[in-house]
């Protein structure tokens, strides 16, 4: 096989942060501080109740990457908030400079890391475009020789000498991403772009991406969350966590292994005895949830159709007469497709109390939900008052094969029953 | 085989690689910046460039007022208001520079963390941008020069005014450098800021800008003309009015002064241009 031309090479690549805080301070205080620690006093400007940090406690938001991309390939990059994506991505577009390692790349190298950066508002469609080109990395030149195919591309003729403050922000978006679109550089890195502008419009993007990339053999790094254009993107994929590379190949695999990471804990029972809870809590601790567990699973993978039955154990101090139960669902995306209630659980009596439940998730679209768990009252006012709220319930996944993809990040995750055709 | 690569990153770079080159392969953007500036400065204003020289004349008016009748100081023989003028107008440039320029990294904190180009092409076209403001203003000075001639003062422009452009440069340069230290340096220590607006305004009297350099001692003369803006402000008035005197001497130091200061300043920009983003 024919050794194909490498774009860039990234080798043991690290990038460190100082833990505490950095910078933002004055001078004043630095210097007060200084006097302090040569007089052995206390820092005069260390925060009550901070932690503080030990001078070299650091943080490796990148370890050890090692990388090589091919000239042509579409990578994606994909990982959990956290894991060093975006430190990765500002490191390879120069923003930022690496703690220890290397990089080397062939051939010019832009990156989108935001849309429209630096845009102007008080200056036109027009000259916005010449700016923004310019910071990319564009010549005036290359500019003058594309802008009649950018204005095309974006959709806004007719407003290309409009101050851009009088744009709507998808006109804003859509002129942006045709400047990005239309880089002469052979390198393109970009993070989570595509997650903006109406869907048409992303399509559009998507096609163009691919497009250059198989008709240009440009190289494309692409970073998102959105599982659905990754697929749609990317011929090859990597997984980071905690800073490391944990996968390198297909992307069908990597999505894979990515959703286990991000599911966390996939096991029937949950403990939420120690799980993340509302701060303030009526009767300081009366009602404590202390499990949840789904029964006769082995993991929390449900199909659609199926019931799930849900063992929940609630320690009170005290009894309850009328104790309701509240489960709010959180998808991969931070939104919350709908909220459970159930108003006849029952008396709590004193000491451990067992629930037992059966949930209907049919409504639910594939993908990972997160819950919020709350034990609460209400008297005849309607006025709620709530005496445990777990904000980090159990985990559960919804898998059900379908004759189509679920565009959860567009389409919400509640999937409404389908239409009946009557004619 | 070793390949050829376009562009290689590593944590360190060496003090003095400077990348001067990179510099021109952005000039478009430079263009580009010096034009934003000028045009949105001035969209949804009434007078527009006008207001270049409000600045500059409101100031000669007040000084002549307060100055030159109140405390009655000498002006080496010149009217008054061409005297204060002929200061105010190269002391604003470089004011406006180092003032611009030392907010560099703060002001494009957004757009630095998330594109690359070259760092300096922000502060370098701040600078030439006030050029197009200083230029207004010294037609203004020009013009008002020419009415008192005509109306017969004792004034006459000399070889030095040739050396307009130089000194212009040399502002230039000497304002970056002061800015673009303190634009390093305000990542870390935001107070700064507040110093520098304060700063210059003390600065402006060390400098002969209402004042003449010859009614000095020459103890306190040889002190004032060490600072690297008087010979530059002595040199400029002597060359289009023909009075006061011509620090060449100084003017040597002078330079000297800037090279350092902005080599200096270009190093540590450099350094800190690159973990920047980590500590603003």
């Amino acid at each position: 096989m024919k050794e194909r031309d490498i774009a860039i090479q990234i080798t043991d690549l690290k990038k460190q942060y100082r833990l505490g805080v950095i910078g933002g301070r004055t001078l004043q205080a630095d210097i007060q501080s200084f006097f302090a620690k040569v007089r052995k006093r206390e820092d005069p400007n260390k925060k009550l109740g901070q932690k503080t940090y030990a001078k070299n406690e650091t943080f490796l938001a990148l370890n050890d990457i090692n990388l090589t991309v091919y000239k042509g390939e579409r990578l994606g990059i994909i990982g959990h908030n956290g894991a060093g994506k975006s430190t990765l991505l500002k490191v390879l577009s120069r923003v930022t400079a690496p703690t220890e390692g290397r990089i080397c790349i062939d051939g010019r190298i832009s990156s989108i890391l935001e849309v429209g950066t630096g845009f102007n508002p008080e200056l036109t469609g027009r000259e916005n475009i010449y700016l923004n080109g310019a910071i990319l990395g564009m010549t005036r030149a290359e500019v003058d020789s594309k802008i009649k195919e950018i204005i095309e591309f974006s959709e806004c003729e007719k407003f290309i000498d409009t101050p851009a403050k009088r744009y709507s922000s998808g006109m804003f978006v859509k002129l942006a991403f045709a400047v990005a679109a239309h880089l002469d550089s052979e390198i393109l890195v970009m993070d989570e772009v595509l997650a903006v502008g109406d869907m048409k419009f992303q399509q559009k993007c998507l096609g163009k991406m691919s497009d250059v990339s198989s008709t240009e053999g440009k190289t494309v790094l692409y970073v998102s969350h959105n599982m659905s254009t990754i697929r749609q993107l990317c011929e090859r994929c990597i997984v980071l966590d905690h800073g490391k590379k944990i996968f390198d190949g297909d992307v069908e695999e990597a999505i894979a292994l990515y959703s286990d990471i991000k599911r966390g804990n996939m096991l029937p029972k949950t403990d939420l005895k120690n799980a993340k809870r509302k701060s303030f809590q009526l009767g300081s601790r009366q009602v404590l949830l202390c499990s949840a567990e789904f029964l006769d699973k082995e993991e929390n993978i449900f199909t659609r159709d199926e019931k799930a039955k849900l063992r929940l154990t609630v320690e009170s101090q005290t009894e309850m007469k009328h104790p309701c139960l509240r489960i709010t669902l959180k998808d991969m995306y931070e939104r919350r497709p709908g909220t459970m209630v159930c108003t006849d659980l029952g008396p709590f009596r004193k000491g451990e109390n067992t629930i037992d439940l059966e949930l209907d998730l049919h409504e639910l679209s594939n993908g990972i939900y997160g819950t919020n768990i709350s034990i609460f009252d209400y008297n005849e006012y309607g006025t709620v008052s709530s005496f445990d709220e777990v904000r980090e319930g159990f985990y559960f996944e919804i898998n059900q094969e379908s004759d189509f993809i679920w565009n959860q990040l567009n389409w919400g995750s509640m999937q409404l029953a389908r239409p009946r055709v009557i004619r | 085989m070793e390949k050829k690569w376009t562009t290689i990153i590593e944590p360190k770079r060496k003090l003095l690689d400077l990348r001067l080159d990179e510099l021109w392969q952005y000039k478009d953007l430079i263009f580009l910046f010096v034009k934003r500036d000028f045009v949105t400065k001035y969209k949804q204003t009434v007078l527009g460039p006008i207001w270049f020289i409000v600045q500059p004349l409101l100031t000669t008016l007040m000084q002549t007022l307060v100055f030159g009748n109140i405390a009655g100081l000498p002006t080496d023989g010149l009217p008054q208001f061409l005297f204060y003028m002929a200061g105010n107008v190269p002391w604003l440039y470089f004011s406006t520079c180092l003032t611009t320029t030392s907010n560099t990294f703060v002001l494009n904190s957004s757009v630095f963390g998330k594109v690359y180009f070259p760092r300096l092409v922000s502060p370098i076209a701040t600078v030439i941008s006030s050029v197009l403001n200083f230029f207004v203003q010294f037609v203004m000075f020009l013009i008002f020069v020419v009415i008192f001639m005509i109306q017969g003062a004792s004034i006459q422009i000399t070889w030095v005014a040739a050396l307009t452009p130089l000194l212009l440069v040399q502002m230039a340069m000497l304002g970056m450098g002061f800015g673009i230290i303190i634009s390093s340096m305000t990542t870390k220590y935001r107070d700064l800021q507040v110093l520098v607006s304060f700063g210059v305004s003390l600065w402006m009297y060390a400098t002969p800008v209402i004042y003449s350099a010859s009614s000095l001692s020459d103890a306190v003369y040889g002190i004032i003309m060490l600072n690297p803006m008087s010979p530059i402000i002595e040199l400029m008035r002597y060359g289009w009015l023909g009075s006061g005197t011509t620090p060449f001497m100084y003017w040597g130091i002078s330079w000297i002064i800037t090279i350092v200061v902005l080599f200096l300043g270009i190093i540590y920009f450099n350094k800190v241009e690159r973990t920047f983003m980590d500590t603003v």
